[in-house]
This record gives structure tokens, C-alpha cells and sequence, in this order.
């Protein structure tokens, strides 16, 4: 089992990400619809359908894919999401400036750009039921998976079941930081919509890590 | 859903060219498509007015975009903020050398983008500084006021930083007379029946056949209170109840403003009206500036919003100031 992978090799995974989502429109907008507008899935998926037509047709590796979602995202999805989840994929696409491949140390960069993104722009903490309630157990459980000196396979495995264990968390959470918060109890019970869709790009990412470390 | 439109997906781009079209004298595309402006007027430079938000309340943000009133507007999708790249080239757009007011409701989406667009304007050397409305007082008890969302009191923060922009105030000025209108501002909203996001395809909340949801938002945010409907001259007496607790008046004048959410008649915004002015007199307030009409609507949702502002001087001066636009218009005297 390899223990990198050439970035070019991940370049599919920028779209398998993208088609996830568009996939997931309806989903995402009625886990939202519960607590928010409705619209999650919507936004979601314009924008990474957008994404899809932009990368079609020219050779592109990871970095360039996750670039491309990027800016996307912050140029044309507005909303909460756009600006959050723009600035995460650039913020990732940074990291892997000047490289020719992901290997287990160089995600652990990814996941802290990923999760300093949302941080610094939306003020939100563990347990206000929003998508750092899986981002960021996701980033710890891959940190400590590493310094357990498990290989990068293992790694992003405790990194994708601590996303689904962190989604989950989100049932029994109040919201307090966007829409949902004006909910106040009311917003528990059920899941949160960006935390939804946050486990289903981060399982895509590792599902697609997964399979070429296989390989 | 029966609606005046072609690809759900595409209300906000078709109704844009609609706007353009109808309104050339007080609204004209930019470079960014999302992003429209008053048309080159030869005026003296003064301070750009900016606003922004969702699609789906017209006239607000768009309407509100003339003289007197705001320079260039960034325009979302149906309920979902602007890009930070269509508020910072409405920014550059509205820049006339003399700094930016951006003036804009509190909401998660709203915040996250001017706030990355003001970094943005800030590498080309453009001043902006921000008033963030936030007169529902619904939305939140008074010691969490920040966590209050704006609603229709943005109109009258509009129309006090454009008049001051127009007299020619500073940058600080301009915000400090925007903050001042919006924190002597408070509205409240209620709402009788839900409203359906073209894109959605059915509406995402519920009000009830014979209910009403006191404190309702612009996007379906639950209120306080879901209540049977009441006759208007209770829905005034309620309305005016929640306001009056958190804006204590003290021989000030108001203005009033009562706002349709999209689908009812202006026949009962007018019916509505009566109650407010007869109540307030009853409290031995005057109102000396009265709105009635559809002015930051929510789709099709049925209700109304009324909005105080206590008005002293200076805020009677600007709010008297001559201004046009699609959705306000103030004649001079």
C-alpha cells in the first residue's frame, strides 16, 4: 500500500466532491428546511455544479480542482455557505501549493486550513450545531489517529467515522450562530444542514483517498 | 405553485432584466451582473451609499437605489446574501473618492460577505465603513440586541445615511447618522401564511389556516407567539405593545412605517394604519412621518410589519430630505 498520491491522481476526487453534492441537493434542503430556509441544498449544489462545467474538458490536478471550487463558491454562491465553503477549498488548494502529492502529513495542513477557514470567518465553536461540529472532531480524531503513528489509510479513516459521529452530535445541539439560532429549542432534534453537508464532502475526500491508497 | 416566472432557478437574473429595463433613470447594469447602480449623475463627490441582500423582499434592496437614498446595490439569490465579490464592486461602483457607507441587515450570510468584501475594497484604497441593522425586536431579547435581524427599519437607515451623503457629511457623518436612525428603530412583523421559494418548489414553513405568527421573519424565522388571527385592531395593539416596551419614547415624535409582506392588500395595510396612528396618539405620540405600502416584502407570505423610529431634529430633517426610487419616494416640500 502506497503511501502518497500524486496530486494529479487526485484531481477526480475535486469532481466525485462536486457531483456528491449536486447529488444531495434535495437532502440538504430539506434537513435545512427543518430549522432554516430550505435553500442549503440549492446554493450547494449551483455552485458545485458550476464548478463541475468550469473544471470539464482541461487537465487539472487536485490543487487546481479544489482552487477552482474556491472561487466558485466565493464568487458566485452567496448566502452563509458561499464565502464559508470558498474559503475552505481555497484555503486547502493553498496547501497543496508547489506539491506533487498528498501524503498523510500534508493533509493534516489540509485539515487545519480547512478548519482555521471557517473559524476565523464564522465565529463558530464545538456545540453551536453547525458544520465545525464535524469539521473540527474530524481534524482532531485525524491528528490523533497520526500521532498514534497509524499509517495515512487509518488516519482518514478515524477522520471520516469521527465526521459521521460529529453530523450525528449535531441532532441533540441548540443551534446558536446563523439562521437556525432564532429557532432556540426548537432547532434541536433534528440534524444541522451545513454540518450535513460538510460530513458528505469530507467522506467523499477520504472514500476517494481511500481507494487509490488501495490501488 | 403558480408563478409568474420561466426556470426557477433563474428568478433573480430574469427579474433583473426587467428592473433595468423598466427603471433606466434610476438603475443601470454593471461590469458585475449582480450588481446594479444609480446611472452618472455629474453631482459634486460625496460618500457612496452601498446596500445588499436577498432576492425575493422588492422593492427592497434594489428599489431603494436613487437619489437621495443608495448609490449601488449587490443583489443574492431569492433569501441568500451577495457574494463578497458582488458587495465589493458595488462598493467600487458607489466609491466617489469620498469613502463608502455600506449599510445592511444583520444575518449570518450578509456579515460574512461585506465583512470579506470590505478587505477586499480596502486593497484598492477604498474606505468603507458598515451599519448593520437590526430592528427586529422579535428576533431577540434586548441584551442580545446584536443578535436582533434587520428588517423593514433598513429603509429608514437607508434614507438617513442617503440624505446625509446628499448634504455632503463625511464618511463618519454618514455612519453615525445611520447608526443613530437604526438604533432609534424598531419593526415587528406578522405573518399569516407561509411563502415558497421559486427554486424550492414548496414552501419550507407553516402558519396554519386561522393562525398568525407574531414576530415572524423575512425568511419564515419562527416568532414568539403563534396565535389565532386576530381582528387588525389587535394585531396593532400587540404589534405596537412588543415595540413600545423596547423603545421607550419620551415626548418624541415617530415615524411610522407599515410594511405588506408580499401578498396583503394595501386596503388592510391602510386598515392597519388607522389602528397604529389612533394608538399612538392614545400614547401621546405623534407620528410625523407615515409609510404605507409594500416596502421589504417576503415572496408572497401574507402580513405586515410596522416599524417605529423615534425622531428627533435631525432625523426629522433627513427623512424629510427630497429622494426617488422605485420603492420610496420623498417630494420636496
Amino acid at each position: 500500500m502506497s503511501e502518497s498520491i500524486t496530486l494529479a491522481d487526485a484531481a477526480p476526487i475535486a469532481i466525485d466532491i462536486s457531483k456528491a453534492v449536486v447529488a444531495a441537493r434535495d437532502h440538504l434542503s430539506e434537513i435545512d428546511a427543518a430549522t432554516g430556509d430550505g435553500d442549503h441544498g440549492i446554493n450547494m449544489a449551483k455552485g458545485f455544479k458550476l464548478a463541475i462545467d468550469r473544471l470539464s474538458g482541461k487537465p487539472f490536478d487536485l490543487r487546481q480542482g479544489f482552487a477552482t471550487i474556491g472561487d466558485t463558491l466565493l464568487g458566485d454562491i452567496g448566502g452563509s455557505m458561499g464565502p464559508l465553503y470558498g474559503s475552505l477549498f481555497t484555503e486547502m488548494a493553498d496547501t497543496l501549493d508547489g506539491k506533487e502529492a498528498i501524503d498523510r502529513d500534508g493533509f493534516t495542513a489540509m485539515l487545519r486550513a480547512a478548519e482555521a477557514a471557517i473559524v476565523d470567518l464564522g465565529a463558530a465553536k464545538v456545540g453551536d450545531k453547525t458544520l465545525i461540529d464535524v469539521l473540527t472532531p474530524s481534524r482532531e480524531a485525524y491528528e490523533k489517529a497520526v500521532g498514534e503513528n497509524k499509517d495515512f489509510a487509518g488516519a482518514l479513516t478515524a477522520m471520516r467515522d469521527a465526521a459521521a459521529a460529529g453530523l450525528e452530535s449535531t441532532r441533540d445541539m441548540v443551534a446558536k450562530l446563523g439562521r437556525a439560532s432564532r429557532l432556540g429549542e426548537r432547532s434541536r432534534g433534528v440534524l444541522d444542514a451545513g454540518a450535513a453537508s460538510c460530513e458528505l464532502i469530507l467522506r467523499t475526500l477520504a472514500d476517494g483517498l481511500l481507494a487509490r491508497l488501495a490501488a | 405553485m403558480n408563478r409568474v416566472i420561466n426556470d426557477p432557478d433563474q428568478v433573480t437574473e430574469d427579474s433583473l432584466q426587467g428592473v433595468v429595463r423598466a427603471h433606466p433613470d434610476l438603475l443601470v447594469a454593471t461590469d458585475h451582473p449582480r450588481v446594479l447602480r444609480r446611472p452618472s449623475s455629474g453631482e459634486a463627490p460625496r460618500v457612496g451609499i452601498v446596500t445588499g441582500g436577498g432576492s425575493g423582499h422588492e422593492p427592497a434592496f434594489l428599489g431603494y437605489v436613487g437619489p437621495g437614498l443608495v448609490d449601488a446595490v449587490a443583489v443574492g439569490e431569492v433569501f441568500a446574501s451577495p457574494t463578497a465579490k458582488s458587495f465589493h464592486a458595488a462598493f467600487r461602483e458607489a466609491d466617489q473618492g469620498q469613502g463608502v457607507a455600506c449599510l445592511y441587515g444583520n444575518y449570518a450570510g450578509d456579515n460574512m460577505n461585506v465583512k470579506m468584501a470590505v478587505k477586499l475594497a480596502a486593497k484598492d484604497d477604498v474606505t468603507v465603513k458598515t451599519v448593520v441593522a437590526n430592528d427586529d425586536v422579535a428576533s431577540a431579547t434586548p441584551d442580545e440586541a446584536d443578535k436582533r435581524r434587520g428588517v423593514a427599519g433598513e429603509i429608514i437607515m437607508w434614507k438617513a445615511g442617503g440624505a446625509r451623503a446628499a448634504e455632503g457629511a463625511s464618511l463618519d457623518e454618514v455612519i453615525a447618522s445611520a447608526q443613530k436612525a437604526i438604533d432609534n428603530t424598531r419593526s415587528i412583523g406578522i405573518g399569516l401564511s407561509a411563502c415558497t421559494i421559486p427554486a424550492n418548489g414548496k414552501p419550507n414553513f407553516t402558519i396554519d389556516n386561522g393562525t398568525m405568527e407574531v414576530g415572524i421573519g423575512h425568511h419564515g424565522e419562527h416568532g414568539i407567539a403563534v396565535l389565532p388571527v386576530a381582528p387588525a385592531k389587535e394585531m396593532a395593539g400587540i404589534m405596537l405593545e412588543k415595540i413600545l416596551a423596547d423603545l421607550p419614547f419620551g415626548g418624541e415624535d415617530v415615524s411610522v412605517l407599515i410594511s405588506g409582506l408580499g401578498a396583503t392588500p394595501l386596503m388592510e395595510l391602510y386598515l392597519l394604519y388607522g389602528h397604529v396612528d389612533e394608538m399612538l396618539r392614545a400614547h401621546n405620540i405623534t407620528p410625523r412621518h407615515r409609510f404605507v405600502g409594500n416596502y421589504f416584502t417576503s415572496l408572497e407570505m401574507m402580513g405586515v410589519s410596522v416599524t417605529l423610529t423615534r425622531v428627533d431634529g435631525e432625523l426629522d430633517r433627513l427623512l424629510r430630505a427630497p429622494a426617488r426610487s422605485i420603492g420610496l419616494s420623498v417630494f420636496p416640500a
